[in-house]
């Protein structure tokens, strides 16, 4: 609930649409903010909820006909500096800092305090004390932001967007990087901010923290505004009706697939490299959903790449169908079967640059070369076009650069790129980090068609949730082991709790966000 | 997946699909048309406004003087089309055409002439090209350095195995290359225009050309699908010598002769600025051939049309050195938010 006693908004959008070359990005959208309050701004990618915010932050100007009302003034907001100077700040996912700079340097990163002709830094350091201290920062304003974690990072941006004096403060996705102990004090940040009167924006994915933290949640869906609950209306069910439009019961999917195990179509035994990943052994069956579970920098990742052959292995041995092979690169565990999808899309996975269709083709042309290593192009566009229907990729054209697509669509071409090669066995890397509700549902029914369809996979999570849903057994990692099975035939079944508990050793401090 | 009994569907009525017209307004269609033709409209340009302020500059005979100037610059930028496509760069070239072109026409005085000294420039340049290759995929050197090494070496070598004399050979058996047409058309353009050809052939028609791209994109995703990364860098290394070498066999048929210190010097530099020229991206993986073929002709047209009007040679460097910032300034402004 807003506070009662200053009901006036501090935000108003009205009518804000915006066209982009081919595409409506939001049509008549309205927003309504009141000092005081968390209000978090759900929808799927693509609904529009960053290019609303860009137009706030003064990125983007909205297209004539809308109307932008601060404390009921309308304003007009053709840049980040009048933004800025309106009182709003972002606070985007990748963080606008310079690693490079200290952080008074960076929180008055163009404000500088000026004496004489040079810069004061010792009153900039004074000034950024303050703020720091009362944000209940661990270090200090000369540290250089290099040398900080991403959660004390964001704490400079907050910083910074305070001692600015921003009232409107926006977050996107701010909890994606953190662990659960910096989660829990951003958001009595968040909550202290509330109470010293800003209102915050707060985009996220993640349901839990929306109950957790709103006071009322807006969704878009497709550039449009569908509507606002307030916090006592809030509900999984009547949210992800909202964002979707249609119902997304039996949202894991696995409820419709019968544990019943296959041969073993890989086995592992004693796999590490000596320094992140000691001594794993597990199987896997065919048909069967493993997960893999842990905090962050348990080593699961590691643990993949060395299955994978894309990092050097110091021990272990591997067998895919009962013959033993040396996966060495991955090359051999591609001709083997096994492939592996990256957890960093962008970074390591997609070619940015190049199209769908190349994308999509990217391992699988050399299959079907002609002689000579001649790409056979008819077969590339029926295979592209096959995966973009069979997926529901959507895109206008196979051509489209894959840079240009939203974050599932993006995981979608990597994974049918994947796909292509018909693998026996598929580690799946985080596969819906950063993808939205609707790809999601789509990601977790293809996961379960594989298994059906007798592929072994393996999905690494850090989402308690999605790992609970889909999995079959879970496997949980603590400091490169792995410390504990749960589900299939094994003691415990699966359930957050005992995920945690495994994963920690103990109900510790850090933990994985809890639904 | 395109080869499972039961393909996985998509379900019907699902999420609501964005509305992207597939080809836009017509400014965006113009926009893109624009980007696809890339410099073309600069070369004709060019061409147009020579043509009305040089005497002669429209005629046969010059348009297949300009085409054979261009001829070897356009062979050396296809080998370096190939390794910058992945991010690298080939720096050596000039001095790898020198060194080889000494070995050609040292060679061509032996028994067993013509073929043999071509075929021994081509394997000088594709034995230098191998350790730039070696060099850089498996010692995981960076281009710049282990090309910059190699460029004042091999000139070290050239100039060590003429003796820091000029070799000539006034009998040179396949002279011809160098002077002579077929068809009405001089070797040196049938060569080029071979070179042209394949190297389109293998970067867009080949699985090897597509790992070229992928590698120059991201070469971590690329090592991730499986592609050997080293391998592709090997060759587009020596792709690069053998053409470079290939130069070599062009220059000494022309000129008969080879001097070890003088031959080639900023070749490479010509080569790069076609390359780039031609709307290929320095940090790989954005490129095509035929952009380097007019990157190739803009600069060939651009010094004949000096040397028609009769510019000095120094006005030259400077109006060429403008133009080529001019040219590509224009191009990224055309495509606003295209990688540099």
């Amino acid at each position: 609930m807003p506070n009662d006693h200053t009901p006036r908004p501090i935000l108003e959008m009205r009518g804000i649409s915006k066209t982009f070359p081919g595409v409506r990005a939001l049509r008549e959208v309205s927003l309504t903010l009141y000092p005081g309050e968390v209000h978090s701004l759900m929808g799927e990618n693509g609904a529009g909820k960053s290019t609303l915010m860009k137009i706030l932050s003064g990125a983007y100007q909205a297209d004539p006909g809308g109307e932008i009302r601060i404390d009921g003034e309308a304003v007009t907001i053709d840049g980040p500096l009048s933004a800025k100077a309106l009182g709003v700040a972002v606070i985007y996912q990748e963080l606008s800092l310079c690693p490079s700079l200290t952080v008074a340097e960076n929180i008055y990163l163009g404000r500088e305090l000026r004496h004489g002709g040079r810069i004061d830094r010792r009153g900039m350091e004074a000034a950024c004390a303050d703020v720091l201290q009362r944000l209940g920062a661990g270090f200090g304003p000369r540290t250089v932001v290099d040398a900080l974690s991403i959660a004390e990072r964001q704490l400079v941006e907050i910083a910074r967007a305070v001692h600015a004096r921003a009232r409107i403060l926006v977050m996107d996705e701010p909890t994606t990087p953190l662990s659960s102990r910096e989660t829990d004090r951003l958001f009595e940040l968040i909550r202290q901010l509330r109470a010293e009167g800003l209102a915050i924006v707060y985009v996220s994915h993640r349901m839990a923290e929306i109950y957790e933290l709103s006071d009322r949640v807006s969704v878009l869906r497709d550039g449009s505004y569908v509507g606002t609950l307030e916090r006592a209306a809030l509900s999984a069910e009547s949210l992800v009706q909202m964002m979707v439009g249609r119902d997304l019961s039996g949202f894991y999917k696995k409820e419709h697939r019968p544990y019943d195990p296959g041969r073993v179509v890989m086995a592992v035994r004693d796999i590490g490299d000596g320094r992140r990943v000691r001594g794993c052994s597990f199987d896997l069956h065919a048909g069967e959903v493993l997960g893999i579970a842990g905090l962050v920098g348990a080593g699961r990742t590691e643990l993949a790449r060395l299955i994978f052959g894309a990092d050097p292995r110091s021990s272990g041995a591997l067998e895919v169908d009962g013959q033993p092979v040396r996966l060495r690169s991955p090359l051999d565990a591609i001709r083997a079967g096994v492939v592996y999808l990256t957890e960093d899309r962008k970074g390591r996975g997609l070619f940015l640059d190049m199209s769908v269709r190349d994308n999509i083709n990217a391992c699988a042309c050399s299959r079907d070369a002609r002689p000579g290593g001649v790409l056979n192009l008819a077969r590339a566009r029926e295979r592209a076009a096959a995966a973009i229907r069979d997926l529901a990729i959507r895109v206008p054209s196979a051509r489209v650069n894959v840079g240009a697509l939203s974050g599932g669509n993006q995981q979608k071409v990597l994974l049918s790129r994947l796909l292509e090669l018909n693998p026996r066995v598929l580690i799946l890397d985080e596969p819906t980090r950063g993808v939205d509700i609707g790809a999601k549902s789509e990601i977790y029914r293809i996961i379960n068609d594989l298994a059906a369809r007798g592929i072994g996979v393996i999905v690494i999570s850090s989402e308690l949730p999605e790992i609970v849903g889909t999995a079959d057994r879970v496997l949980v990692m603590r400091e490169g082991e792995l410390v504990g099975e749960l589900g299939g035939y094994a003691a415990r079944p699966i359930t957050q709790e005992a995920i945690i508990e495994l994963a920690t050793g103990a109900a510790g401090d850090i933990l994985p966000r809890a639904a | 997946m395109s080869s499972a009994p039961t393909p996985i569907t998509a379900p019907a009525g699902n999420v609501p699909a964005r509305s992207t017209p597939l080809r836009g307004t017509p400014r965006e269609q113009f926009h893109a048309l624009m980007r696809s033709v890339g410099m073309l409209p600069v070369l004709i340009l060019l061409m147009a406004a020579f043509g009305m302020m040089a005497d002669g500059f429209f005629s046969a005979q010059n348009f297949s003087i300009i085409a054979q100037q261009a001829s070897i610059n356009t062979v050396l930028a296809a080998g370096m089309t190939f390794v910058i496509l992945t991010a690298g760069i080939d720096l050596s070239v000039g001095a790898v055409l020198a060194a080889a072109a000494v070995v050609t026409v040292m060679t061509s005085t032996l028994p067993g002439g013509g073929a043999l000294a071509i075929a021994a420039g081509l394997a000088t340049g594709l034995a230098f090209g191998l350790i730039n290759g070696g060099l850089v995929a498996f010692g995981r050197l960076p281009p710049f350095i282990v090309t910059l090494g190699a460029l004042t070496a091999v000139r070290g070598f050239a100039r060590l195995l003429g003796d820091d004399q000029t070799v000539f050979n006034p009998d040179l058996p396949f002279a011809f290359i160098g002077n002579d047409d077929l068809l009405g058309v001089p070797w040196l353009v049938w060569i080029a225009a071979a070179v042209i050809v394949a190297s389109w052939f293998i970067l867009r028609r080949t699985v090897l050309g597509l790992h070229i791209y992928s590698v120059g994109s991201n070469p971590e995703a690329a090592r991730l699908s499986g592609i050997k990364v080293g391998k592709v860098l090997l060759f587009v290394y020596a792709m690069s010598g053998l053409l470079a070498g290939l130069g070599a066999v062009m220059t000494s048929a022309r000129l008969l002769a080879a001097n070890g210190l003088q031959l080639g010097q900023s070749y490479e530099l010509d080569a790069i600025a076609a390359v780039i020229l031609g709307g290929t991206s320095f940090v790989g993986g954005v490129g095509s051939i035929v952009g380097t073929l007019i990157g190739a002709l803009i600069i060939a047209v651009l010094t004949n049309g000096l040397v028609l009007l009769g510019v000095s040679d120094i006005w030259q460097y400077i109006i060429k050195g403008l133009v080529i910032i001019g040219a590509v300034a224009l191009d990224r402004y055309r495509q606003s938010g295209a990688r540099t």
